[in-house]
């Protein structure tokens, strides 16, 4: 095995379970420690910078994170990443004075956003700092997007959206609500230096089976019913409701359901428990208000009498599964479940009706526009595309990252450099060793397991619709899951050179994952350390030959729990605990040369 | 020393043995030595070959003397019996305990202080009466816990770290225990675990006294250059002569695979010690043979390692003082302690 090139930003950052799996790459340890110091504001400012929406996605964030963290591999749950993000936002005091100043004098660069989501959003939050004038178009009365309209409230209250859609559109934002953009050629032609399309996927998808025209008033598109839920206008539902599909949205729709009165809710799904899309908290959540899933039923038709609906008739399948994957499936029988209403939750799709298809924005044969996947911008220099808008629906921590890769390709647009001019990403690498027996971090090796989060009661929380089911975790359940956290970032870093191969790190590691043994290929490696390294997923390190014997240091990555003894044991200090900071570039940090400059100098 | 605690981390891949137990649960309390020590890979070897054994920790004893090594008894197999003794007596100690109690496992850890100088007499005799225990040197030619002065193993000619060069001659304690009548002397090297394992297994399987010298730098005092008992010179140096390893009976039958010209001995329970010479001309079997070739080997300045001498055949320490098969704690009161008139008789057989 070749020795590891640690000069690879890429390899600590790997390390960072939770930072290399969130799309935008929140430095999750170092929020973690600040909130362990009591330092909430600072902790919050650390998620912003990356994530922008700390109290909002501290709420419904999907959590790539957690299923990551590396605490999973030694324990059985995740740290509560999410969760502790809503501490940081709900102790947080003013942050007003750290928000980045916007310049009074502008740029004289003027960008077009289409939808106030959370990607059109996060491209104000980058760009007005830089001077630029934002103007967004919002078809609705409100901004915020699906954030607002098909997020429940009592999942993700409205004070908080507002709280944090405000910090944005403050800086100046030029707001234009009850604005549909009906036409990209028009909107183009009013000679914007850029456009940027964030208009989410607001399509539901539709399931034409026999009945569905005849029970249209009983059958709802769910997207489109959470939305009119959450303004207004709708207010009731029927007592047995079904909910079709196991997705997110599925989970809003039939908790949403027993706040507006159903008793009887249940969510089907074709398939087994183990291809459901809905995240498993959120299927834990929905359970615990007695919503019942239903498993392998496949819809068949709606039945309708009387132009009522009555319910529907379903499949009940049975499926052949090899390897996680469904090889065979079958219809055993045929079952009728009786139904009040049935909303139909089996997914969402982007829709461009406005765009004229001979403008140069090309589209794929799924009617997609085609969008660069680092750039983010059209086929149509100058335009371009982020959020679901972008690549079909997805979460919102996505999306705020297509926000900020849209804005850094809108800041070389605008000043006629290449969009693909993109400053990579950097490891900044510091000792925390503060004396002989004193690190600089808490490295002590919290077993306990996973706070447990308090939630309203059931009696209480489907009075109201907007009564926030989560209660956020108390002072001890906080202090006790920041210390869950592992602390990935202070990375072991080894050096060749000062290694006398006494065995010291390797006897002390309590996850028995270094080894000193010859070289040989990587399979082979694997099965000669000191403890076998089967998760082929995490990676090896492989030091250079060392000085006495040529033998190399190994490290499996995979179960380190960062408690530095093996530094601490070293008498040579081969190994270090080193916190590394990942410097992620933002638009402001691509330096741009004015372009009245160049044209001066050709 | 360390002050961080060695977190628990039950993580769901650990390796368990046939008894259930991880490593973790043959280690001791966290070791207060120097980081970097050679004594702590000796309790790493140690802690690995119980675990693979599958020995109960309850059924073993620890002694020791005085001294860095006589530390580390401490740092292994936390749930075992232990004595930690005067300076130098830990085989008199070892001695007793064997002949209280016949089935316990006894590991003794000395040092070179504690056995070649002022523990000298109590060495050559727990050697000479063959006492069934493994007698592990950890020998770092220094003492370490007085700052480092020479011990009686430290080479003639060698550099204190100060600069100063030793003068007087070293005991070499696997030639002594050899010339003593020794049936088991091994040497071996902290940095070397995969021949210190196997050799800790074979001696705690062998029925007797089994010496294992293991070179065991000392990092603070004597790991510098000069030095003979560094872990640069002692890698430079060592000639591993042959390879020890012990054989459970359950695995005895896949033992085929590329040991060309092993030897297998069965011991006591049914186990085999397998050994192989990495000399052809070397004959483990002769003391005149094993003495001959660690003075050839001194000569040329080489530490020679491996099972050098081992002889199953002489009488152990039970046998010899025909000692009680029964534990003395399961023995009746009565039977303990006859009575003054069982005392009044014997004195007038005596008489």
């Amino acid at each position: 095995m070749k020795p590891t090139d640690t000069r690879n930003t890429e390899y600590f950052h790997r390390v960072v379970d939770c930072q290399w799996a969130c799309p935008a790459h929140t430095d999750v340890p170092e929020y973690i420690r600040l909130i362990a110091q009591g330092r909430f504001t600072d902790a919050y400012m650390v998620n912003r910078e990356s994530n922008v929406f700390p109290g909002i996605l501290g709420r419904v964030c999907d959590r790539p994170c957690e299923p990551a963290c590396r605490r999973t591999r030694v324990d059985e749950k995740p740290v509560a990443i999410c969760r502790l993000k809503r501490v940081a936002a709900d102790h947080k005091s003013d942050i007003e004075a750290r928000l980045p100043l916007v310049p009074e004098r502008k740029n004289g660069k003027r960008i077009a956003l289409v939808g106030a989501g959370c990607a059109s959003l996060t491209v104000c939050n980058d760009l007005m700092p830089l001077g630029y004038e934002c103007t967004v178009f919002e078809a609705l009365d409100v901004p915020g997007g699906l954030m607002r309209s098909n997020i429940p409230a009592f999942r993700l209250p409205a004070e908080v959206l507002d709280e944090e859609i405000d910090y944005i559109t403050d800086m100046g934002v030029d707001l234009r609500l009850n604005s549909p953009v009906e036409s990209m050629r028009a909107l183009l032609d009013e000679g914007y230096d850029a456009v940027f399309v964030g208009s989410g996927a607001p399509k539901g998808k539709e399931l034409d089976l026999p009945g569905r025209s005849e029970g249209d008033a009983s059958i709802h598109i769910g997207i489109d019913w959470l939305e009119s839920v959450a303004f207004g206008h709708t207010k009731r539902i029927g007592k047995r409701v079904l909910i079709i599909g196991v997705g997110n949205t599925a989970m809003d729709c039939c908790r949403t359901s027993l706040r507006l009165g159903a008793e009887d809710v249940k969510v089907m799904a074709r398939k087994p428990r183990t291809f459901f899309k809905a995240s498993d908290w959120e299927l834990e959540d929905a359970e615990e208000e007695q919503v019942e899933i239903v498993i392998n039923h496949s819809p068949k038709s709606f039945v309708v009498e009387d132009g009522r609906l009555k319910g529907m008739m379903f499949d009940i399948m049975e499926y052949d599964i090899e390897d996680g994957r469904i090889t065979d499936s079958r219809v055993i029988e045929e079952t009728f479940l009786p139904a009040d209403d049935v909303i139909l939750a089996i997914g969402q799709e982007t829709a461009f009706p406005w765009i004229e298809r001979d403008i140069g924005i090309e589209f794929n044969e799924w009617d997609e526009p085609v969008v660069d996947r680092t750039t983010y911008q059209s086929t149509l220099p100058g335009v371009f595309f982020g959020g679901d808008a972008a690549f079909g629906p997805e979460n919102i921590i996505w999306a705020v990252e297509h926000g900020h890769q849209a804005a850094i390709s809108i800041h070389n647009h605008v000043h006629d450099k290449p969009v693909t001019d993109r400053l990579p990403r950097t490891v900044n690498l510091g000792s925390r060793k503060m004396g002989i027996h004193e690190w600089s971090y808490s490295n002590y090796f919290e077993p306990a397991a996973r706070r447990q989060m308090e939630h309203v009661p059931l009696t209480e929380r489907f009075r109201e619709l907007d009564t926030e089911v989560e209660l956020g975790f108390t002072a001890e359940q906080t202090a006790c899951e920041v210390e869950r956290c592992l602390n990935c970032d202070i990375q072991t870093v080894f050096t060749d050179e000062l290694c006398i191969e006494c065995d010291a790190c390797v006897d002390i590691c309590p996850t028995r994952c270094l080894t000193i043994t010859d070289n040989a290929a990587e399979d082979e490696l694997r099965q000669n350390l000191t403890a076998p390294a089967d998760n082929t997923e995490q990676p090896l390190f492989a030091s250079g030959e060392l000085r006495q014997t040529g033998r190399i240091m190994v490290k499996d990555e995979n179960v380190c729990v960062h408690c530095g003894l093996c530094a601490e044991r070293c008498p040579t200090a081969a190994w270090d605990m080193q916190k590394s900071l990942l410097d992620i570039p933002y638009a402001a940090d691509h330096d741009v040369t004015p372009c009245q400059k160049r044209r001066t100098g050709t | 020393m360390t002050w961080i605690t060695k977190p628990k981390v039950d993580w769901a891949g650990q390796q368990r043995n046939p008894l259930g137990l991880t490593i973790r649960d043959y280690e001791g309390v966290m070791s207060t030595l120097c980081a970097g020590c050679g004594h702590d890979s000796v309790t790493a070897a140690l802690v690995q070959a119980f675990w693979e054994m599958a020995i109960r920790p309850e059924q073993v004893i620890k002694l020791s003397g005085i001294g860095c090594s006589s530390k580390t008894p401490a740092y292994f197999l936390g749930g075992a019996h232990g004595f930690n003794s005067v300076h130098g007596r830990m085989p008199s100690i070892a001695t007793g305990a064997l002949a209280a109690h016949r089935d316990l496992i006894a590991v003794g850890i000395s040092g070179d202080g504690d056995s070649l100088s002022i523990g000298m007499g109590q060495f050559a005799h727990a050697v000479r009466r063959n006492i069934n225990v493994l007698y592990l040197i950890e020998n770092n030619g220094v003492y370490g816990l007085t700052k480092g002065q020479f011990s009686a193993s430290a080479d003639c000619g060698s550099k204190s770290k100060r600069g100063v060069e030793s003068r007087q001659q070293a005991i070499d304690p696997v030639a002594t225990a050899i010339t003593l009548g020794g049936s088991f002397a091994a040497r071996s090297f902290s940095g070397d675990k995969k021949q210190l394992v196997p050799l800790i297994k074979a001696g705690l399987s062998h029925p007797g006294c089994a010496v294992i010298d293991v070179i065991s730098p000392c990092v603070t005092f004597n790991d510098h250059e000069g030095s003979t008992k560094s872990y640069a010179f002692t890698r430079a140096h060592h000639e591993a002569v042959t390879e020890a390893d012990l054989v459970e009976p359950a695995e005895a039958i896949e033992t085929e695979y590329d040991w060309g010209d092993a030897v297998n001995v069965t011991v006591h329970d049914g186990s085999t010690i397998r050994f192989k010479k990495l000399e052809p001309d070397y004959d483990w079997s002769s003391r005149a043979g094993a003495l001959q070739y660690l003075e050839h080997h001194r000569e040329r300045g080489e530490v020679v390692t491996g099972l050098l001498y081992r002889d199953a055949d002489q009488p152990d320490f039970h046998t010899i003082a025909k000692t009680a098969k029964q534990p003395l704690r399961d023995m009746e009161y009565e039977q303990l302690c006859p009575g003054s008139d069982a005392l009044t008789s014997l004195q007038d057989r005596l008489r």
